[in-house]
């Protein structure tokens, strides 16, 4: 590998962009290959397989030995709603490991002692979204039921193509949501891609297992994520 | 998921080595490429050394790391990048020790 090859790499990760360096062990020779760069017969399976499962390792492709050494950001989850889901969800999103953001701008929801070793931003999505932007490798969960706070996160979530986005609230809450965001010129291919009424359908009942049920549902999307149509970002 | 640490951490091997590089330092990558049985540090794991033999990083949980600086100092000077093997099969890697009873691979390559 040379620095200029090197410093492509560590850009691509710095923007929290997938990326594969493969190395051929014979000569040390690499190349970079981007999430969603069409490559064709052994090498494009062994590609797609290797984003998918996020593992790096050797392969035996036309008879040279390869790396894949896989660099796949950090899954982020972003809670919208300090709630009592969100206080169950914090640990077990951790465990699973999961860097968690909670955004609420109501500051009787957003306490540290609600979310003691939480990151916890007592904001609006707009402000707190802001310095932290959304992307592909982030999943966004709306929990507060309340479109002022919910609606401006679930349409950013569509627009940069968050592998997971979910909504709580009953079927008719997500209908009267679908009309609004309709409205504010959401296509109904992007509406489908929001997961309502959130969560696995395990007949969750309390806070505690609509956590589970909804994080559940974004392991579940992370690794089963469509990648051969690419991660559906939209042009900028 | 094996995910990589962040890039913009200065902790980050890779950023270390570009870090270094940049700085007129010769660096070699050295890579766990395969890894048998109870290994410490999952494939994809990486250190970075100098010629001075100064390191970033890691292959295993310390117990090879001072055999593959070594072999790195050699292949930063000869260019030819070279795959070494630890585990308890291999008498002499046992020595250096992967006393958990693992087996690696690494590759180490130099930095052009």
């Amino acid at each position: 590998m040379d620095l200029a090859l090197l410093k492509e790499l560590n850009a691509e990760r710095a923007a929290r962009r997938a990326a594969i360096l493969i190395t051929d062990t014979a000569d040390g020779r690499g190349q970079l290959v981007r999430e969603g760069d069409e490559i064709s017969g052994d090498l494009g399976d062994a590609v797609r397989r290797a984003f998918r499962s996020g593992k790096s390792g050797l392969a035996e492709i036309d008879g040279r030995e390869l790396f894949f050494n896989v660099h796949v950001p950090p899954p982020r989850l972003v809670v919208i709603g300090a709630v009592h889901i969100s206080q169950a969800l914090a640990p077990m999103a951790k465990i699973a490991g999961f860097d968690m953001t909670v955004i609420d701008p109501r500051t009787a929801f957003a306490t540290e002692e609600r979310f003691a070793g939480v990151a916890l931003r007592a904001e609006w999505p707009e402000d707190a979204l802001k310095n932290r932007p959304l992307d592909a490798y982030t999943a966004l969960a709306a929990l507060t039921h309340d479109p002022k706070i919910d609606d401006y996160p679930l349409t950013a979530a569509l627009d940069a193509g968050c592998f997971y986005v979910g909504a709580l609230g009953s079927r008719k809450t997500h209908a009267r949501r679908v009309e609004r965001l309709r409205e504010g010129g959401l296509s109904d291919a992007d509406l489908e891609r929001i997961h309502a009424p959130i969560g696995l359908d395990i007949a969750a009942a309390s806070p505690a297992e609509i956590a589970v049920a909804t994080l559940a549902q974004i392991i579940e999307a992370l690794r089963k994520r469509d990648l051969a149509g690419g991660l559906r970002m939209r042009a900028a | 998921m094996e995910a990589s640490s962040a890039a913009t951490d200065n902790l980050d091997p890779l950023q270390v080595a570009e870090t270094w590089k940049s700085g007129g330092r010769d660096v070699a990558i050295a890579t766990v490429m395969e890894t048998w049985g109870s290994a410490p540090r999952p494939t994809g794991s990486q250190l970075v050394i100098d010629s001075e033999g100064n390191f970033h990083g890691s292959v295993s949980g310390g117990c090879v790391e001072g055999a593959v600086i070594t072999e790195a100092v050699d292949v930063i000077e000869t260019g030819e990048p070279r795959m070494l093997e630890f585990g308890v099969a291999d008498e002499t890697a046992w020595r250096v020790g992967l006393s958990c009873g693992g087996r690696i691979k690494v590759f180490v390559e130099r930095l052009g």
